[in-house]
């Protein structure tokens, strides 16, 4: 494949600021706050050296991953109004330095994970990269209109790993959030895809909307809305935490489907609808995840400290 | 190359050599002080 470089005839290097811009900073964003919920929900104490040291790892991974998806996507992206300025489809970098700088990324992140702070978070890690970049981005995403979920669990694992990070075992609650980010994305992201719907099409992406239509993808939104619920209120009704998170998972599961159920009830008009439950529902499940994670911060925190059983 | 064009490019050169030095002195800081806490006993 050539390169932009050949094609224009000069050689300019690419500028330091694609690089960055090609990690995806704002994915990056909820990466990190999750992890640092996770860290500090997680029982048992970490260096703080070691904790940020944690945290950058799964951020590097995150980055990694993402480069590695737009390496390989360069050509869906090309065609997708809404991603034909990024760095590669914008032919301000060469594939091949996407793909080396996303490969050392990746493999950077998981030595330094394994090394700073354990083997089992850096395994956990190398998983979520592959299962970002491969078995999602490579082999999955193109073939079932399923994707969203599948992609989900590629989000799910950043506050995984960072639990995992502190506590140095696997048990039921980093599982369970881990599974709370797996139920959420599917709503979360068909809302997105219910008013930008048009352009996965050109480029032959099944998303759910274009494959299995409006009325099927609502449908589903609210299924998966209906099995978040019972999945984010699981921590407290397991004992993982107290009534601080519990009633904030019951009070915000309760918004969740009441907001989800208009965007169900519906269908777009034909023409010129402003879809404004779709959007409505979009920036809630947003706010709903910061909320919820930040009552489990709040509520360990407190546990930790005493001040409730 | 014009001189519009070579001076882009030093100009990119450079700002990249910098990023990338801060990166290495960063991660140099960073690898000296997980030494330190884990040799410590910290973890």
């Amino acid at each position: 494949m050539a390169s932009t470089a050949s094609q224009t005839g000069t050689a300019m290097p690419a500028q330091w600021r694609d690089f960055f811009t090609l990690t995806k900073p704002r994915v990056m964003t909820l990466v990190i706050f999750t992890a640092v919920c996770g860290l500090l929900a997680a029982p048992g104490t970490i260096h703080p050296v070691l904790g940020f040291t944690a945290i950058l790892a799964i951020a590097m991974g995150a980055g990694g991953s993402a480069v590695l998806n737009q390496w390989w996507e360069a050509d869906l992206d090309a065609g997708m109004k809404r991603t034909r300025n990024r760095p590669l489809p914008g032919g301000r970098m060469r594939r091949e330095d996407a793909r080396d700088f996303g490969i050392f990324l990746s493999a950077a992140s998981v030595v330094l994970m394994g090394l700073a702070v354990g083997w089992l978070a850096a395994a956990l890690l190398l998983v979520a990269i592959i299962y970002y970049a491969v078995i999602y981005t490579m082999w999955l995403k193109p073939r079932t209109p399923q994707n969203i979920v599948i992609g989900g669990g590629a989000g799910a694992f950043p506050p995984l790993i960072a639990w995992v990070a502190v506590s140095g075992e696997l048990t039921a609650m980093p599982i369970l959030l881990f599974a709370i980010i797996f139920m959420w994305t599917p709503p979360h992201f068909w809302a997105l895809a219910l008013f930008v719907e048009a352009d996965y099409a050109k480029v032959g992406i099944p998303m759910m909307p274009v494959v299995a239509g409006e009325k099927s993808t609502r449908r589903q939104i609210w299924w998966y809305t209906v099995l978040l619920a019972p999945v984010a209120i699981a921590p407290w009704y397991i004992g993982g935490t107290s009534w601080i998170y519990g009633m904030t998972a019951v009070t915000l599961s309760g918004l969740f489907l009441w907001l989800a159920w208009p965007v169900v009830g519906r269908l777009a008009a034909p023409e010129d609808d402003k879809m404004l439950p779709e959007k409505r529902l979009f920036k809630f499940s947003i706010a709903y995840l910061f909320a919820l994670f930040a009552a489990l911060v709040v509520d360990r925190l407190a546990a930790y400290q005493g001040w409730i059983a | 190359m014009t001189p519009e064009e070579e001076a882009e490019f030093k100009r990119r050169r450079t700002s990249r050599n910098y990023v990338v030095a801060g990166v290495l002195i960063f991660f140099v800081l960073l690898f000296y002080a997980i030494t330190i806490v884990r040799i410590g006993g910290g973890s």
